[in-house]
């Protein structure tokens, strides 16, 4: 084989997105690249994107199953806006993404697979050439990866369609030529997976190979490109989906309450995974219940609550619906559950794959009667773990129901964790009671947080449930100056939360033009527009919240130091509604419904055309 | 520590004022309930009694012991969730024809396939109650109702066949009119291990009074009920009358047989009459014992226990895979979990030595 030295370019980031069938690989390729480019120093930040089919019929516009990740030499926040690299295995997958490249972008396809009948299912006409109008627009570089692949391939004792179907590591090996990466972890990776099954271990090692040896003696392409390390704090680091990092936390806060965890779920995209996760820990006393339907995994939940558990339900908007009526239970009762809202696209079943952040004012208000529930956001894929802690703090500590909400674009998304000091995270005090001389189901501390007997302690034998009850005693009592009482208590408890919280860290300017202020998974996206804006000498600040309800109670001074305050949402306005209500000041929105997270420039267009606006 | 022994009726009575209509069927229950409780040598604080909405879910709150008044349907799931995270406790699920098998069916047949260790008491009067007299699940056919004013055109569920289909390992059925015969199905259910099912046929003297005067009636009540014995052949009538099993082609079929009839040749058992055989691994035979009387005209209705098999419950096998995986993989260490995938280490040396 001849190797030539081809020039080599550095860059400061990369977005690449892998795209194919939904059978291609695409979720794989994707993330050994990650993998890969954590392993070798990058921050990474990565996003999913499949469709709500498993397999819709082959080579479909529905099928195309995509996964981007964003790698760069500086700290990111983002999966990137545009791409810098489209590698597409098919016409569907072409049509679908080929608008997300950037200006002289490149393009690598798998020439095999722009047959006429691959062309026509993607709505092409069958001898259309769909790639004249892009010749001047992208760096487009048609590879027959199939029949390179299959080359590759030659001789070992396989079904065809099984040697097709390492096209995918081909792919990989070629983008690893281009940016310079290492084989090494991806061998490492198939050795543990296929080690025992030498036929699949050969021809995924040998496709991988073929890519990357492609991409060095070929013509084709002119250099390579590298991305050098990101200065990254030292520590100890693992990459982490949203969904990982929420289940490892509530497996910490278990330890932290010194209960054992127990959660009631019922399947639901794109929440599953947590059961699924939470369900390999038996050893540490986790025990997971994968209940009938929504309403029995949250009522098992609140059953093992009432039983002395530290008690999880998991579940996506239309679950929340379903679960309502055992929520307010919980709120009556006061009784600590955690309920993980990880949202996706609705109303009804929607869009079950997609990101939004519609579900706040659901959490929030859909219930009957007053009904308060503190609501807590995790902001990006590590802090899940954070945020799951927090919540179950707020639900052990006051007796209350709490809501964490996430979203899909942080529940599968992943960036590297810098793993925390286990030592430094504060025990979570419960209100359990054992002494008969001093117990009264509803007898309070001075959070307002009722006491906790549990079945089996003898002496505190007492029956609770959904009924307006008196204070102390939790006798059942429907009379009007009861119920007023019981709801300002109730109330008061939620809100008094607020008293104990940290104050805001405002990013960037504390006082200037415009504050921009976030929840969940815009984090990383308006980040990265402030630090745009601030560099290019906007005085911009950032707030972003933890605690929805209550709101933190410096939230109004801070409010007081900009002249702008800007809410970007993946909704139509849903926390900008509440804000502008409690402290009637004219805070703008900045919105979007249509199943993506935020692009960088549209916050820094948006925000600048308001600080012009003066 | 309360003392086992010392226990009586008086502990498990709690002080509030009981608030069911004058006259309620569900008086008895508690009664029977509150009277059984002391003898199964078990802590008072280990009882715990959970319930959905409805007239019979108002039990908790005159039981004094750890009680939850849940939403409509729903106690099932609540009291699953207390039993899986103790087992130690006795858990009775308190339950409606309403509650149970119509709002919250779902979760009735979910706790029974599993066969959740909980004690399940389904006070069946055939009506509801609570939202003053509208058909329920378990009412007749053409009953007139505020709700069904030309007749209920639903077909009825026959509680305890409802529970035997779902794989029930406790299904029993007694009148709440009969307090000793409730007492002694009561005690069977507590002494099952696994879900017992129990329907205790309860009279709502406000809005569908008589509904089970039949089994009462002197003149009537000898040929309308069946008394199941284990191991007791199935006669009734003051022992004048049996139930044999026939055949119609294929399809088998009890029917009601003169004791003195000498034709043993319609028999497919060998002897004439069935003997009562709870325990037996298939359920075919308990099934078509709960359509006695509720479902098959001109037949007397069981009462007692139709089937009590041991099986694991799911709270049993749930800690002993923990106790499996804690015995194989070690008890779990969070340091460990959080720092087990692959991981990464940045130094200030890595970082110095660039790319």
């Amino acid at each position: 084989m001849v190797t030539q030295e081809k020039p080599k370019e550095t860059l400061s980031s990369v977005t690449i997105r892998f795209v194919g069938d939904s059978g291609d690989g695409m979720q794989l390729t994707g993330t050994q690249f990650t993998n890969t480019s954590a392993l070798f120093g990058n921050d990474t930040s990565t996003y999913p994107n499949f469709p709500a089919e498993i397999r819709a019929p082959q080579g479909t516009l529905a099928g195309v199953s995509g996964f981007q990740i964003h790698f760069s030499s500086n700290n990111i926040h983002t999966a990137g806006d545009h791409l810098d690299v489209l590698v597409a295995m098919n016409p569907a997958a072409f049509k679908t993404n080929i608008n997300d490249l950037r200006q002289n972008g490149i393009l690598i396809i798998n020439e095999d697979a722009f047959s006429a009948s691959n062309l026509k299912k993607a709505g092409f006409k069958e001898d259309e050439d769909v790639f004249s109008k892009y010749l001047n627009k992208f760096r487009i570089y048609k590879v027959p990866i199939t029949k390179m692949t299959l080359g590759a391939l030659d001789g070992l004792d396989m079904m065809a369609k099984a040697k097709e179907r390492c096209k995918n590591m081909f792919a990989l090996g070629l983008t690893y030529w281009i940016y310079s990466r290492s084989l090494d972890p991806t061998l490492e990776w198939l050795e543990s997976k296929f080690g025992k099954k030498p036929d699949l271990f050969e021809s995924n090692v040998r496709a991988l190979k073929a890519g990357y040896n492609y991409g060095n003696t070929t013509e084709i392409f002119q250099n390579t490109y590298e991305v050098p390390k990101a200065k990254i704090v030292p520590g100890v680091y693992r990459n982490i989906t949203g969904n990982q990092a929420i289940s490892l936390g509530f497996v910490a806060a278990s330890e932290l309450v010194g209960k054992p965890l127990f959660i009631g779920s019922y399947p639901i995209t794109p929440a599953t995974e947590i059961l699924q996760e939470l369900s390999m820990y038996k050893n540490f006393g986790v025990k997971t219940f994968q209940a009938e339907d929504e309403i029995a995994g949250i009522g098992s939940a609140i059953g093992a609550a009432f039983a002395g558990q530290l008690a999880i339900t998991t579940t996506s908007g239309p679950g929340i619906a379903l679960k309502s009526e055992f929520m307010n239970l919980a709120v009556i009762t006061e009784l600590p559950v955690v309920i993980a809202d990880i949202q996706r696209g609705g109303p009804s079943t929607g869009l079950p794959t997609k990101t939004e952040q519609t579900d706040l004012l659901q959490v929030l208000y859909g219930r009957n009667g007053e009904s308060p529930i503190p609501v807590v956001a995790a902001r990006s894929p590590s802090d899940c773990f954070l945020a799951a802690i927090e919540a179950c703090r707020i639900a052990i500590e006051y007796m209350t129901p709490v809501v964490i909400l996430s979203d899909t674009q942080i529940a599968i998304g992943s960036e590297p964790w810098k793993l925390p000091d286990l030592e430094t995270l504060k025990p979570i005090h419960t209100r359990i009671h054992e002494d008969i001389d001093t117990f009264a189901p509803y007898r309070r501390n001075d959070d307002l947080a009722r006491q906790w007997a549990i079945p089996g302690t003898p002496g505190c034998e007492h029956t609770i449930g959904g009924l307006e009850k008196e204070n102390i005693t939790g006798k059942v009592n429907l009379s009007a100056e009861v119920h007023e009482e019981m709801v300002k208590i109730r109330a008061a408890k939620v809100k008094g939360i607020a008293d104990k919280l940290p104050p805001l860290e405002v990013y960037g300017e504390q006082s200037g033009d415009l504050l921009f202020l976030g929840w969940g998974s815009t984090y990383g996206a308006i980040r990265t527009a402030a630090d745009e804006l601030l560099a290019s000498g906007c005085k911009v600040g950032q707030v972003h919240l933890r605690h929805i309800n209550p709101l933190p109670n410096d939230l109004g001074e801070i409010f007081s130091r900009f002249k702008h305050i800007v809410v970007p949402e993946l909704n139509s306005g849903q926390l900008l509604m509440i804000l502008r209500a409690k402290f009637l000041i004219d805070i703008k929105g900045i919105n979007q419904v249509n199943t993506k997270p935020f692009a960088v420039s549209d916050l820094v267009i948006r925000a600048k055309e308001l600080i012009g606006d003066k | 520590m309360t003392q086992t022994q010392e226990l009586t009726k008086a502990d498990f009575v709690s002080e509030g004022d009981v608030k069911w209509c004058p006259g309620c069927g569900d008086y008895a229950i508690l009664s029977s309930v509150q009277t059984v409780l002391p003898t199964l040598g078990i802590p008072k604080e280990k009882f715990c009694f959970v319930s959905g909405i409805g007239c019979s879910s108002r039990f908790p709150y005159y039981m004094d012991t750890y009680g939850f008044h849940t939403i409509h349907g729903r106690a099932p799931t609540v009291a699953s969730g207390v039993k899986m995270a103790n087992p130690d406790l006795s858990v009775w699920v308190v339950t409606g024809d309403g509650d149970g098998l119509s709002i919250g069916a779902n979760h009735t047949v979910h706790m029974i396939r599993r066969n959740m260790d909980l004690k399940v008491l389904l006070f069946n009067n055939r009506i509801y109650g609570l939202t003053k007299g509208q058909y329920s699940p378990t009412s007749e056919k053409g009953k007139v109702t505020k709700t069904s004013v030309y007749g209920s055109i639903d077909n009825p569920l026959n509680p305890v066949a409802f529970a035997i289909a779902s794989g029930a390992t406790f299904a029993a059925r007694t009148n709440a009119a009969n307090p000793k015969h409730m007492q002694e199905i009561l005690k069977a259910a507590a002494d099952h291990k696994g879900t017992a099912f129990v329907e205790i046929l309860q009279n709502c003297n406000i809005f569908n009074d008589g509904a089970f005067a039949k089994y009462l009636d002197k003149e009537t009540k000898s040929e309308e009920n069946l008394i199941l014995e284990e191991g007791k052949p199935l006669l009734f009538n003051n022992d004048t009358q049996g139930i044999v099993m026939s055949l119609e082609g294929s399809h088998p079929r009890l029917i009601v047989e003169e004791v003195n009839a000498t034709d043993t040749s319609v028999s497919i058992t060998g002897k004439k009459f069935l003997v009562h055989d709870p325990k037996n691994e298939d359920h075919t035979l308990s099934y078509l014992i709960s359509q006695l009387g509720v479902s098959l005209e001109g037949t007397p209705t069981a009462m007692g226990v139709l089937r009590a098999v041991r099986k694991p419950t799911y709270d049993e096998v749930l800690y002993e895979q923990e106790a499996q995986a804690k015995a194989q993989r070690g008890v779990g260490i969070l340091k460990k979990l959080i720092y087990s995938s692959d991981t990464w280490t940045v130094t200030e040396e890595s970082q110095a030595a660039g790319v």
